[in-house]
């Protein structure tokens, strides 16, 4: 640990999220004994920490094991009910299906920004008049308030009036209930989750390849490779850790994915594009009688899906760090 | 880099036209919420609003200043509380190596994962035992959740770079670590202190889960419970719901415009070593 500089710690630690964590004392500096006062400055946060994520969390968990009504709900002494809010969730009907949108969102909504993410990001980086103009534009989706958005494609895939089966009219194609039909929804709240993701996908990658030395693609131009060669000779490789990090974060994202299909079609029609979020949502807030306890059941076992990606997407930060 | 040639100008139009197709949705709100009614259900739709009507953002006048005002005092609570928890954080974990440190990142990171709707529920089961649900502070503590761990890993990477000849100035000039925090380290991280603000305001103006969920009932609701409640309610007006949405959109837009460059770093900071 030692042998750790000052300097190539801060130029380490310059943009990089789990590199938060500095490895260590530095070295000669022996006449500070002890660095606990600096708790001084990290009082606060902690305090927070603890109140604000570890107790809700805690109160999650705690919903989880007991039997809540309304009423015990408010006034406390609702009985122990050990795992069977999980048995419950697990055993019912919707269990499987839920369990699967949430996997088809997941995988088909990352396949697609990640695809349409990285060909943005070669066109953009080609450096020409308006590019960085325009690349400015294009995050305009990603800052927009979900409400936002979600409702703007609500318009947009509306059945009767909305523009895009007005566009497949044009083109000979029948109406299609986007949003009320049992087959159609979960599509139609995936393409609007694609068209938010696009732009995350689109910047993190664009400066993943400005990392890439120019001199590499000198190189190659002069031993004539092709563009599609160079692509993937020198980008893909290159590229592949910040790839990795890229579709990681936007797992850990998408798994979250609440309020975009609440919005758009409440998980319905008959829970077609229902995920783990919005089940969990739909029991705890969206009927008239709250059930809180399978509610949270559901809620904690999406974190545990979160959790995994998470610690993966940790590991693999980290051993990067370490090259 | 920029080379003027035709082949740039060419590129130069497919990008415009990539452009124009992923920001074709926002145009379309914008043309929507200047429809009128009458025009709403036209086959074809009206691709220009030729007749244009501001019947829509006067209903956004008559009926959606409340939320606004909420939302903007909302994200003002957001900011300060963020930044005041979150730079001395950085600091800490940047300069001090204080023992622990590294767990502590750790934990920040892991609790950015949290799903919103498990945090939702947790928040709920507390603040109705505490009695603070429907009420602007407890909106504001829950938002901050959004922003916080974030900020503290922006803040410990921007901080980080702050060379130390400049802090063992301040100290051998007499400063004491309060001092050299407030006086030095502080004005020097001007640009992460914007970067952290802009989101964390984004984020609370954009948060839709806590506001249903812990102000739903209230009296202080912000503008993204004022759009749904228009979606649930009078399905039939929508250049009204698109030109609230369209005002709920103003703050990114100038935070694009004002802050672009802030915005990439922010973005990227989280996932990109350079």
């Amino acid at each position: 640990m030692p042998s750790t500089t000052e300097t190539s710690t801060a130029v380490r630690d310059q943009g990089g999220a789990a590199s938060a964590a500095p490895p260590g004392p530095p070295p000669s500096r022996a006449r500070r004994p002890s660095r606990w006062w600096a708790w001084g400055f990290l009082a606060p946060v902690t305090i927070y920490l603890a109140a604000f994520y570890a107790y809700p969390l805690y109160r999650n968990v705690e919903l989880s094991l007991r039997e809540y009504t309304v009423r015990s709900f408010v006034q406390g002494g609702a009985p122990f009910a050990g795992l069977d809010n999980y048995r419950t969730v697990l055993t019912d009907p919707a269990f499987g299906p839920t369990l699967t949108h949430t996997l088809v969102f997941t995988a088909a909504s990352l396949t697609f920004q990640f695809t349409i993410g990285m060909a943005l990001a070669l066109f953009f980086h080609q450096h020409f008049p308006l590019s960085r103009t325009l690349r400015a534009l294009i995050l305009v989706p990603w800052l927009l308030p979900l409400i936002v958005s979600a409702s703007t494609w609500s318009w947009l895939l509306n059945s009767d009036s909305g523009l895009v089966n007005a566009a497949l009219g044009v083109v000979g194609i029948d109406p299609v209930n986007w949003l009320t039909s049992p087959g159609w929804s979960l599509t139609s709240v995936i393409i609007a989750n694609v068209w938010i993701g696009i732009p995350f996908n689109l910047v993190v990658l664009y400066s993943g390849l400005q990392a890439i030395p120019t001199e590499m693609y000198e190189a190659s131009a002069l031993d004539g490779a092709t563009g599609w060669q160079r692509f993937w000779g020198i980008t893909f490789p290159l590229l592949r850790p910040v790839s990795l990090i890229t579709l990681l974060l936007g797992l850990i994202y998408t798994l979250k994915v609440f309020d975009i299909i609440w919005i758009m079609t409440k998980g319905g029609p008959t829970g077609s594009s229902a995920t783990l979020a919005t089940w969990s949502y739909r029991l705890g807030f969206g009927n008239l009688l709250p059930e809180f306890g399978p509610g949270a059941a559901i809620g904690n076992l999406l974190i545990v899906l979160a959790l995994i990606a998470g610690l993966v997407y940790i590991r693999i930060e980290r051993r990067q760090q370490l090259r | 880099m920029t080379t003027s040639t035709p082949r740039a100008w060419w590129k130069t139009g497919v990008g415009l036209v990539l452009t124009g197709l992923m920001l074709f949705p926002v145009y379309w709100m914008i043309n929507v919420s200047f429809t009128r009614d009458q025009d709403m259900r036209a086959s074809p739709p009206h691709l220009f609003p030729t007749n244009g009507t501001l019947d829509g953002y006067r209903a956004v006048l008559d009926q959606q200043l409340p939320y606004l005002g909420t939302s903007f005092l909302v994200g003002l609570g957001t900011v300060a509380l963020t930044v005041a928890l979150a730079a001395p954080a950085g600091y800490a974990l940047a300069k001090l190596r204080p023992p622990g440190g590294p767990a502590l990142s750790f934990l920040l990171l892991i609790a950015q994962m949290i799903p919103g709707i498990i945090m939702a529920m947790g928040f709920y089961a507390i603040y109705l035992t505490l009695g603070v649900l429907n009420t602007l502070p407890g909106l504001i503590l829950a938002d901050t959740t959004l922003a916080v761990p974030f900020a503290v890993l922006i803040f410990t990477a921007f901080m980080s770079g702050i060379p130390d000849e400049l802090l063992q100035a301040a100290v051998v000039d007499g400063a004491g670590r309060l001092r050299t925090f407030w006086s030095v380290v502080l004005p020097v991280s001007r640009n992460s202190i914007v970067t952290v603000s802009l989101f964390a305001f984004l984020w609370s103006w954009s948060d839709f889960i806590f506001a249903s969920t812990l102000a739903g009932g209230g009296d202080h609701q912000p503008i993204t419970l004022g759009i749904y409640h228009y979606i649930g309610n009078n399905n039939q007006q929508w250049n009204a719901i698109m030109a609230t949405a369209v005002v709920a959109s103003i703050p990114a837009a100038v935070l694009l415009i004002l802050a672009q460059r802030y915005v990439s770093m922010g973005v990227t900071a989280g996932a990109v070593k350079d």
